[in-house]
């Protein structure tokens, strides 16, 4: 389950990471990664593809709490779509959704991040 | 035993993800048991908090145990690691306006698994960690 990969696409000013695998310390990083080369390229407005990580650790969704934390000092935005019941629990549960953002669709969410 | 709880055991090595094996059985004894999708992915994601609780508590014992008990009315499961303890009322209940600011952003088990499950008990002493939670049917 190590084996976490990405695919990264831009729509218009939006950059969308799509996920598949198990969230962990390993996949956090590698969507943490992903954002900061981006971020460097002048890109604020990140939409998670959560659609095939279904199972999630606290460790790595802390991650995506560093992601928050360097976009706003950029005045970016993070946003999710395509979240499990469960996941959009522990998002929950641990406040991300302060900070950040939960759609219900792709469209939904690139509208939202406009 | 006759009137007994059947009692599902496991052993996990200190290994990468090996948390996900326990969520496998949990998967497995929530479903003998009738529990909902929504009750046993919560089963699951306490579980796997639990674990990695336990795999960082460990020290040089490394290996975990987990008990999986099928009650009547409710699923217990203990989750022990043979390290040396910690006190549960010293971990602060971890808070996002603090986290997001800290340079420690982890430190969110504990409370996800008292959110997610039913009841939670510690006991821990210099010889190890018991993690008792339980879900209702």
């Amino acid at each position: 389950m190590s084996d976490f990969r990405i695919d990264v696409k831009e729509e218009g000013d939006v950059v969308i990471i799509a996920t598949d695998g198990y969230l962990n310390n390993v996949g956090g990083e590698k969507i943490a990664e992903a954002c900061y080369e981006k971020i460097e390229t002048g890109k604020i407005h990140f939409l998670l593809n959560l659609e095939k990580s279904t199972v999630v650790n606290s460790i790595g969704v802390s991650i995506l709490i560093e992601i928050i934390e360097k976009l706003q000092d950029h005045d970016g935005k993070l946003g999710y779509f395509n979240l499990a019941p469960i996941v959009e629990k522990t998002f929950s549960i641990m406040g991300l959704t302060k900070y950040s953002t939960i759609y219900a669709s792709e469209g939904e969410a690139i509208a939202g991040m406009s | 035993m006759k009137g007994s709880s059947p009692v599902v055991e496991l052993t996990l090595p200190v290994l990468p993800d090996m948390e996900l094996a326990a969520t496998k059985t949990a998967e497995v004894v929530a479903k003998h048991m009738d529990l909902s999708d929504e009750k046993s992915a919560e089963i699951s994601m306490a579980l796997i908090e639990a674990c990695i609780n336990a795999f960082e508590h460990s020290g040089t014992n490394k290996k975990i145990e987990i008990h999986f008990r099928i009650k009547e009315d409710v699923l217990e499961i203990q989750v022990t690691d043979r390290g040396k303890g910690f006190d549960e009322s010293k971990v602060d209940i971890p808070k996002i306006e603090e986290k997001i600011v800290s340079d420690r952003k982890r430190g969110w088990g504990l409370q996800l698994i008292k959110e997610l499950m039913d009841s939670v008990e510690f006991e821990s002493s210099n010889e190890g960690t018991t993690v008792t939670m339980t879900k209702k049917k």
